[in-house]
């Protein structure tokens, strides 16, 4: 196992490397020539070519590539076309720190609610509580969360009045109920049918039937012979959605004016702030896949069934 | 296994008729009353989409200031938007921009996805690790993230190669028809679509070349691209067509999110992502211009992940139970 992991972590690096020139790649000869964006289309050639020389934009791409690499690692992101004088690393660790609270929050709220609802699915299956939990499951995945939400803002804001329309004032604050809702319906609904489904599947184990010939106790067999084997799958389930929730957040945290990072990347994107683009895919692209591999070693960890060759 | 019906005892009164595995799987989905009726709704909007032209009551762009954001009535059933134009007709000419995407989006997953999943899985070595390595690289970014620089990095690209094509076919103006647009997100929710699918067919390759049958074929000589698409392919339409099915919902669903952040289809062209992005900031006082909209995206998705669930059941039956 140790090798497998030894194997997983080296190809991290080619991974990482090829994510920065994808990403250096899509920057630079995607939408059109940074500088010209910068000094605006009219301006002197003697200035865009000092600039260019400044920035080092007139060298190889090798070059800019091994720099960009090189000023990354000291978590140099390059300066901001907008925000001057800050450095790139502060302002997008501001944000994504924002967004992993509102998407920790949310993930808290799916365990919680998700995994009760998976459990007294499969215990009660074939029954009407069943039928309600699949169906609230397979609504809850399918429906985009730009439906979702104005549907909740209009019962419990402009209906009900108990809840503020949007707005970021840290976990603290009711505002981040409904953000947290609309994020983590979509998990809640992935976990309660992972559950579900893993439950109905280790009750027909022959473990299982020996437990009860064994004597055991009903409230026995349940946590230790059925809970700790079904449950986990859902840890996979829950890790990748944790490596995708920040990223995922952009529709809530634009509806309901969360100042994280996916308003910040799209905000980027449509002023052709380039070294911001590229720093945020980077750290977001960076997360994801620490986030995946963390998994599926802890993955290893947890069922000792598994064993990668 | 199986008894013999001498050892069984039980005799048949007739012979039962041939079943074709599709006649089978057809009966079993036709059985399915949700994913029946998922196939019959989304034969419907289709339909609409591609007779709006003829069967919209009003044109799609016209806008009319006298008349904005008006509640449903005779003569505008869904009532108007913010521009006065009629949402019936808006929702109807969207469903044509939906079902467009999605098919193009699917088709070309589809192609890509099983040429480069089937040579992948037929063929090995290195191959086989050039083609995951590469899928691999496109999954270390999260979808949603992905999808939304592509969009935004590829546009200037492609209206740079749309006004070449303007110059060279004589029709000025191309590039300002929405074409873009379109081109985005086919390119971007394409490349997102195909790497998924690929994996999925060589999973399937991998298990159906170690068969009897492909071992069969290939002692007769037949050649790699023959077995591929005549014996292991044909294998595989079950898990295919679910694949199809889902992957149609995950398209419309990628088109509605791009053009509500607004690097998809941009206005006045009809998609329904657009039209809840323009009449979000009016969700308190015009609630329906959001639902309406809303709605529709939703059911149509849900119809496609009801009728995936139903092929599933229809096409790997033995993949039914407890699930």
């Amino acid at each position: 196992m140790s090798a497998y992991i030894v194997r997983r972590l080296l190809w991290m690096p080619p991974i990482l490397l090829a994510v920065a020139f994808i990403t250096l790649v899509l920057g630079l000869y995607g939408p059109g020539d940074p500088v010209q964006v910068l000094l605006g289309q009219h301006s002197n050639p003697d200035v865009i070519a000092r600039v260019r020389a400044l920035w080092g934009l007139d060298q190889p791409f090798y070059v800019q590539y091994g720099k960009y690499i090189w000023n990354v690692l000291h978590l140099d992101f390059g300066e901001s076309f907008r925000f001057r004088g800050q450095p790139i690393a502060d302002l997008v660790f501001g944000k994504i720190w924002i967004s992993m609270q509102l998407a920790t929050v949310a993930m808290v709220l799916s365990l919680v609610v998700g995994i009760p609802i998976g459990i007294l699915a499969a215990f009660k299956r074939a029954t009407w509580i069943d039928n309600v939990a699949i169906g609230f499951t397979l609504l809850g995945i399918s429906t985009p969360t730009f439906v979702m939400a104005p549907i909740f803002q209009w019962v419990l804001v402009r209906q009900l009045h108990v809840l503020p329309t949007s707005g970021w004032e840290g976990i603290w604050s009711v505002k981040i109920i409904m953000p947290a809702i609309i994020l983590g319906i979509g998990p809640i609904a992935a976990i309660a049918r992972q559950t579900r489904v893993n439950i109905i599947e280790v009750l027909g184990q022959e473990y299982v039937r020996v437990a009860h010939a064994k004597g055991l106790t009903q409230r026995i067999i349940v946590l230790r012979h059925i809970l700790k084997n079904a449950m986990i799958p859902v840890f996979t389930l829950v890790g990748f959605m944790v490596a995708d929730l920040p990223a995922g957040a952009l529709i809530t945290e634009l509806i309901f004016g969360v100042p994280g990072i996916g308003p910040f990347a799209l905000d980027a994107i449509f002023s052709r702030d380039y070294p911001v683009i590229m720093a945020t895919t980077l750290v977001v692209a960076f997360s994801y896949v620490v986030v995946n591999l963390l998994v599926d070693i802890a993955y290893t960890f947890l069922d000792p069934r598994i064993r990668y060759a | 296994m199986l008894k013999t019906n001498e050892e069984t005892g039980i005799t048949f009164e007739k012979e039962s008729q041939p079943h074709s595995p599709w006649r089978d799987a057809w009966r079993r989905l036709a059985r399915n009353r949700v994913a029946l009726a998922s196939l019959i709704f989304l034969a419907v909007v289709l339909l609409v989409g591609i007779l709006a032209p003829w069967i919209a009551p009003y044109s799609y762009s016209t806008q009319n200031l006298s008349i904005t954001q008006q509640a449903p009535s005779g003569a505008h059933w869904l009532g108007t938007d913010s521009f006065g134009r009629d949402l019936l007709s808006r929702i109807m000419w969207g469903s044509r921009t939906a079902f467009l995407v999605a098919t193009v989006v699917v088709s070309v997953s589809f192609f890509l996805g099983i040429f480069f999943g089937a040579i992948a899985g037929y063929y090995g070595r290195w191959v086989d690790t050039a083609i995951m390595r590469f899928s691999d690289f496109l999954f270390a970014f999260p979808g949603l993230l992905l999808a939304i620089l592509l969009a935004a990095t590829l546009r200037p690209s492609i209206v740079e190669w749309t006004r070449q094509i303007e110059g060279s076919i004589g029709m000025p103006g191309l590039s300002r028809t929405g074409l873009v647009d379109y081109l985005v997100v086919f390119l971007a929710l394409s490349t997102l679509g195909w790497a998924g699918l690929a994996r999925l067919v060589r999973g399937q390759v991998l298990s159906l070349k170690e068969k009897d049958f492909v071992e069969a074929a290939r002692a007769l000589g037949a050649s790699p691209l023959r077995i591929i698409w005549r014996h292991i392919l044909p294998n595989t339409i079950g898990v295919l067509l679910v694949a199809v099915s889902m992957g149609m919902g995950g398209a419309i669903g990628g088109e509605s999110v791009l053009s509500f952040v607004g690097l998809g289809i941009k206005p006045p062209n009809p998609s329904w992502g657009a039209m809840i992005n323009e009449e979000y900031g009016f969700w308190r006082t015009h609630a329906h211009l959001v639902f309406v909209p809303g709605g529709v995206v939703a059911l149509v998705i849900f119809a496609f992940n009801f009728l995936g669930d139903g092929l599933n059941d229809a096409f790997n039956p033995r993949a039914e139970e407890g699930v």
